[in-house]
This record gives structure tokens, sequence and C-alpha cells, in this order.
């Protein structure tokens, strides 16, 4: 038996206006850019889902009602959830009757799709938490397999959801960690006794998000039957192939008319022609097969470029920087009872806002260009370190009004603000 | 080659680009013959000179010399009436310039002909016209990014187009300009080529010594106060009242910050009233036109160079100031913008945008360090032996092409 293990992740950030040095002080709306360009982000998100969501959401209804064996799994960022629920409830609707037919698993995550598990520790399981409470109340379903953002992963956040009941998790199958083993079976942490990890296999997964309108690529054209032959040749050497891919692969960086629909809409049926090939869920895959060895992973592994680290997101000085000093604010920002102000901060550890400030492959201009709203790494970083400022004015001014009103309480804040958090 | 000024008798970029140019083909084992106007001392053993010598019979009594730039003093009577914004007797030089070309190439022997902005185009056609070898013309400005980018001197205009005409070939020093050579010229396509200006590592030394071995730091570097800095001529094209308006921005939010203006132009007073009106005359100082080791201090000393032009062709300065370790912010109006990434970039215009750019470097020291920091592994990239490379490939295909048709 092989299993075909799909997950897609679906996210979009709020990305930040072009905020300026003037608007400090002036404007706390930082998400909220109405211009024609891609920092809207309500206008991104109405293109995708018109795009990619729906028309996907449609093709993936119609395969689990013509196929009984078909199964798969979302991650879904909260960030994207918040902004669906806010602009787009028909979207999130489509959405939950996907999930509503029960064979749609959905993975943990943080609720902004933050790093913030190596920066903060009790941050983190915060968002896993809100995550978590997000999932349940709107698809009423509790996630079993955790996925951190940027497929991020390190032994002790193996370690973490083990201790926090996960039976699964996701990561990168790059070939250093496996030195020379198959990315298509289970593997144990070190340390740990229950949780398995779940092995991206980057090849297969990125013949189809990123290569598959390539035209100079060996494998184009890819159609439903050659990518089942690829996989269906794993049987026997392994136990499960996961593909594991953003949901905008289809229609969005896949554009309609190179046939990914097509491609999506055949391919279940095209794998069940091998008698012997079967899907499972994240979840499914943990429970069905024991690990056929250890990975050690004591480094950071992600997802993305040759490197597989978090060079993309904090390998220069200005992400650092700016990632640095948002965090640094994070005790008095959980210390006021200001709402607003704590889900700013949070929705600023996005990812996705140090990403639009990478330098690497720059002058080459690539993927990561092609990903960046902004004109420049470098816009990105004023547009964020300007927020940051302005954050930090409205942390004065809390501070000032809580002084004022209770100068005497001011040594007990602390433990009030842990407790009402 | 034909040029008009060389280092270290030059008033702007056109002879930095030309020296640089010059002394990198040589390395390339190019045997060139520069010819300018005017007789100057230049210690350059690889390249021959020759002058025509026009100083002695139509420069008498003209202190200012020979420059296609104009003073504020020759822009105040060029405003009462007298004269015009390309000084006094500049047509009748170049077209002077031409005609003592006979006797000047008489008995050299030469491949190709290789002429330098406008002022000398007319000396390379009859070059041409008079040995028959090939013309290359290259554009290192034209008279609409002297005209601040929308109009062109007509007189100008007429010698250029007929230089890129006559022209086997057309180099631009930047796609901007190539632009501007094939919409505004209605040249051929496949007749202009880009060749990138590339930037001396050691320009200060080139232009004489450095101000380590010399001058201590500039007085005005006080701890708190930051520096911005303008190098260009004060002149329509190169926007520096788009600076001082930007300028006037910053000091509303950050107040301990100086501009420096270094140097000189027709719009010198008018920018020296427009500091006054707005408001901020005591954080704006003017030093006049500055070379060598003085330039490089204020590179040094500054936390941001800026080079806000309407219409810049290529534009060295904010490379020599990366090489000094200081970051820039420059037009998108600009060739120089299409060879540097790893510098802020801003339409000329959006003074608002300008300040808010200024400001974040002030303010957010990483900024300044990265960009300084990969910006100058950028500029060292980017030399004179690649452009004397893509100069020399150029030379084989036109002569190729000649010998084909013959």
């Amino acid at each position: 038996m092989l299993s075909v293990c799909h997950y897609f992740h679906v996210h979009q950030p709020r990305r930040i206006k072009r905020y300026r040095v003037f608007d400090i002080g002036r404007d706390h709306g930082y998400f909220n850019d109405a211009t024609e360009t891609d920092l809207n982000n309500r206008r991104v998100l109405a293109k995708v889902a018109g795009k990619s969501y729906l028309p996907t959401n449609q093709t993936l209804q119609d395969l689990l009602q013509r196929h009984p064996e078909f199964t798969f799994s979302f991650s879904f960022s909260g960030v994207l959830l918040d902004q669906l629920e806010e602009n787009f409830p028909e979207v999130l609707d489509s959405f939950k009757r996907l999930i509503a037919t029960g064979r749609v698993e959905i993975l943990a995550d943080t609720h902004y799709h933050s790093l913030a598990f190596f920066y903060s520790l009790p941050e983190f399981e915060r968002q896993i938490e809100l995550h978590e409470r997000t999932i349940r109340r709107l698809f009423g379903v509790v996630p079993k397999v955790l996925r951190n953002t940027e497929l991020s992963y390190r032994n002790d956040l193996a370690t973490w959801a083990e201790a926090h009941g996960y039976i699964g998790i996701m990561a990168e199958g790059w070939d250093h960690a496996l030195a020379s083993r198959s990315p298509n079976f289970l593997y144990r942490p070190p340390g740990c006794k229950k949780i398995k990890v779940l092995l991206k296999n980057y090849r297969l997964s990125d013949d189809v998000a990123f290569r598959f309108s390539e035209r100079s690529w060996k494998g184009w054209p890819l159609t439903a039957p050659k990518f089942a032959e690829w996989v269906n040749a794993h049987h026997g050497d392994g136990q499960t192939v996961n593909l594991f891919m953003d949901y905008e692969t289809f229609g969005e960086h896949q554009w309609e008319d190179s046939g990914i629909f097509h491609f999506l809409s055949a391919l279940p049926g095209e794998l069940l022609k091998h008698p012997d090939t079967v899907f499972k869920t994240p979840s499914q895959t943990a429970a069905a097969y024991e690990p056929v060895g250890e990975i050690d992973v004591p480094y950071i592994l992600t997802w993305a470029d040759t490197e597989r680290d978090l060079s993309a997101w904090v390998g220069n000085d200005i992400q650092r920087s700016a990632i640095a000093a948002l965090y640094a604010l994070e005790e008095e920002v959980l210390h006021t009872d200001d709402a607003k102000l704590i889900e700013d901060w949070r929705y600023l550890q996005t990812s996705d806002h140090f990403y639009y400030m990478c330098t690497k492959w720059f002058a080459d201009g690539d993927v990561h260009k092609y990903f960046n709203p902004y004109q420049s790494p470098y816009d990105a970083y004023i547009a964020f370190m300007n927020v940051l400022s302005d954050v930090k004015l409205r942390l004065q001014k809390e501070r000032t009004r809580q002084t004022r009103r209770s100068p005497r309480m001011s040594g007990n804040r602390r433990e009030r603000a842990v407790i009402s958090n | 080659m034909f040029g008009w000024e060389f280092p270290p008798y030059n008033s702007g970029g056109l002879g930095v680009a030309c020296s640089g140019l010059a002394r990198a083909l040589a390395k390339e084992n190019v045997d060139i013959l520069f010819v300018l106007p005017k007789h100057i001392n230049i210690a350059e053993p690889s390249v021959r000179f020759l002058f025509a010598g026009i100083e002695q019979v139509a420069f008498k009594g003209v202190r200012t010399g020979l420059t296609p730039y104009r003073t504020a003093a020759e822009y105040s009577r060029w405003r009462s009436g007298e004269g015009d914004i390309y000084g006094e007797n500049l047509f009748s030089e170049v077209l002077r310039y031409a005609a003592l070309v006979r006797k000047l190439i008489e008995g050299e022997d030469f491949d190709i002909i290789h002429a330098h902005d406008w002022l000398s185009f007319p000396a390379g056609i009859e070059a041409k016209r008079i040995s028959r070898k090939p013309l290359i013309v290259h554009v290192h400005a034209t008279g609409f990014d002297q005209g601040g980018g929308e109009h062109a001197d007509s007189r100008v205009y007429a010698i250029e187009k007929e230089g890129m005409e006559e022209a086997d070939a057309v180099v631009a020093v930047s796609e901007y300009t190539r632009r501007m050579i094939i919409e505004r010229y209605h040249i051929e396509e496949k007749k202009v080529h880009v060749v990138h200006n590339g930037v001396d590592v050691d320009f200060h030394t080139a232009e004489g010594g450095s101000y380590q071995n010399g001058v201590g730091p500039l007085p005005l570097k006080i701890p708190g106060y930051k520096i911005v800095l303008y190098v260009g001529r004060l002149t329509l094209q190169k926007g520096p009242d788009y600076f001082l308006r930007a300028a006037k921005r910053v000091l509303d939010e950050n107040p301990k910050t100086f501009f420096i203006i270094a140097g000189s132009g027709d719009m010198e007073r008018q920018m020296i009233r427009l500091a006054a009106e707005i408001g901020i005359a005591e954080n704006v100082f003017f030093s006049g036109f500055v070379r060598g080791a003085d330039l490089e201090r204020l590179y040094r000393a500054a936390d941001l160079f800026v080079l806000p032009s309407v219409s810049e062709p290529f534009g060295i300065t904010p490379l020599e100031s990366l090489l000094a370790d200081t970051p820039v912010l420059i037009s998108k109006q600009s060739g120089v913008s299409e060879v540097i990434t790893h510098a802020l970039k801003v339409d000329f215009w959006d003074t608002e945008e300008m300040a808010n750019k200024i400001i974040s470097v002030l303010r957010y020291p990483p900024l300044k360090k990265q960009l300084s920091r990969s910006g100058k592994e950028e500029a060292q990239k980017l030399t004179w032996g690649k452009a004397a490379e893509k100069c020399v490939m150029l030379y084989h295909r036109i002569l190729a092409e000649l010998r084909i048709t013959n």
C-alpha cells in the first residue's frame, strides 16, 4: 500500500500600506491600503479568491463526490480566516462546505502566521491556542497535526508538539536532514516517543507548485497520468507521498489556462487506477504507519530556497533588526488592556512582512521579487519600522493613561495583565 | 576619441566619464588618440592627447573658460537678455572645433571615431567625412536632460540629431537615455547600444589625493546631528529645488539635520533665496564646486547622499558616495537606478516620499548600515573595465559590418 497525503496551505497576509514617517502618531490603520496596488489586501484577496479559492474549492467538492476514497487537508492561517470573515463570508462558506463533508482535515498553525516559536515560546503558545479556537468556532473540528509557519521545524518544536498532544508534525523532506534516506516514510524526532514527522516530498510537490507551466522543464506538459505514474513508482519503497503546496498554486501561481484545474480534477482518478494507492489525511497517515527511523534536526529547517532555512525572513540586518524590535515590545504590549493594540502587534508578526525585506537574490529579480508587493525590500522595511514607531507611541500613551488612572497600582500591573491574558 | 573636457579640468560628469573610459580602453589594449578643444595639462600616460588650441583664438578675455554649463553670474546675464543657457560663444566654439579637425587628424592613423556628447559631434562628423572611418557617438546627456526632461534647446537638438543620424552606432549611458534617443530623436532601435558608466574605485586619488592623508573631518560633523548631502550642478536638470523642499519636510520632523549642497550653477542664487524663504537657511550649507579630497571628505561625513535629478542620463556621484561608505537615495528618473538595487529610490517630484526616506535612514541605523554595505559591494562591481569591454565589442562589430559591406 502507498498513500498519498495532500495538504494545501491557505494564507494571505495583511500587508502594511505605504506608511510614512509623517503618519506616525496620526494614523493607526496600518493594513487598510485602498489603492489599486497589491498592498490593498481586500483587492488582492478578492482576486485570489476569484481566480483560485472558489474554483479550486468547487473542483475539490466535485472530487469528494466522485471519489469516496479521496481525502485531503488544509492548513489555514488565522490571518486569512480573519479577512475572509470580515470581507468574504461567501468564500469562507465554500471552505466550510468542504470541511462539513468530514473528509477534510485541518492542521494546527499559528494564528498570525508568525515565527513566534523562535522568538517567544509563550507568544507561540498563545497563537496556537488562538488558532485552535478559531478553527473550532468556524469549522467545529480540532487539529491533531501541527504545521508551523513556513514549514519551519526543529527538534524542540517536535518535542513541544508531542508534549501538547499532537500525533504528527510537518517538515520539509530536505536531503541534508534525511542523509540520503527517503522522505516517503514516517520518522521519529530524537527523544520523542509518540509523535511522527511527515516529510514533504518536495520534488513531486514542486513539480506541480513551481514547474507545472514551465515550458523549458523536461516534464512539461505535466498531465495527470504522467504525474500519477511518478507517484505510483514509489510503491514498494515508501509508505506515503506527502504533497504539500500553497493553495494558490491552483489558478493563481499556475493560471487556469495552464490546465492546472484539469490536472487537479483528473489526478485522484489517475492515482486510484493503481489498486494499492489510497488517500490519507495527515492524522490518518500518522495513525497508519510506524516510523522507520529517527530524524535529527537541531537547526531550523523550512521550505524556502536552496538553503531551506530562515534566511529568506531573517537573513539580513534590516530583517533581524525589525523582528527583534517587534518582539522586544511583547511584554509591554501584552500588559496593556488595549485589544486593538495587541492585535496590531500580532498582525505585524506575520512572516510575510520580513520576507518582503529579503535582499537575497534581490538583484537577480526572481521569486522573491515576484511575491513582493513593495518596489524594494527597503520600502518594506521603512513602512514596517514607521508602523512600529507608531505602536511605540501608542504604548507610551497607554502607559501615561494607566499611571494617571491608578498611580499606586502600577507595581501590580504586570500581575493583573498576565491574568487577563 | 573626441571629447570636450577632461579631469582635472572638468565641470561635471562628462569629463570624469571620458577619462574613466579612455583609461580602461587603454588597458584593453586600445590605442587611443584623445582630441580636446583646448590645451590642458593632463597626467595620463596611457592616452595620447591632441588639442585643437581654441583658447588662443576665441577665448581671449573670457575668464570662465570653455564650459558647457552656466554659472550663476552668466545666468543672471542671460536673465537680463544677454546670452543663453548654454553660455556665451559655446555654439561658435563647437563649430570651430569641427572646423579645426582636418588639420588635427592629418597624418594620424585610426580605425574608428568615438565622439562624446553633442559638443564634439560636429568634430566627429567632420572626422568621418574626411577619413571615411566609422563614427560612434556616445550620448552622456541629451538636450532634454539639460532642459529638465521635457524641452531641449533647438540648436542643441539639431546637432545631437545630426550626430546620431550620421553615426554608425550610438552609445547611450543607460536604458533611460536609450529610450530617449529612440523616442525623441527617432533613431533606429538596433543602432542604439547601452554602455553603463563605471566608477573608479579610487575616484578621489584620480583627482588629487585622499583626504585621509590631508585635512581632518568636517567641522559640521557634530554628535547628535545628521548630514544629508547633495553633489551636482545647481541647475534645473539636477532638481536642487526638490532637494530643498524635501529638506524642509525633514527638518519639520528632525531639526538636528544639516544639508550640504556641493556644486554651483545657474540656480545657485535662486536656491540660496529658496532656503531662506522656506525658513531652513540655518541648516543648509552651500559649499560651491568641490572636487578630489574635499569631495571625498563630504561623502564620508554624510549620513545619506541624495540625487534628486529631474532627468539624469546616468549619475556617477551616487557610486562615488557608495564607495565612500555612504548610502544613497536616487531619483527614479536616472540611469544609475538601473544598475544599483541597494539604494532608496524615489520620483524626483515626490518630495514627501523623499523626506520620508531621508528621515528613515537617519532614524533607523540598520537601514543605513545595510544600504551602505550592500550598495558598496554593488558599486565596486561597476568598473570602467566592463564599460570598456562593451565598447571594444561594439568596435569589432562595426568594423566587421564595414568589411562585409565593402
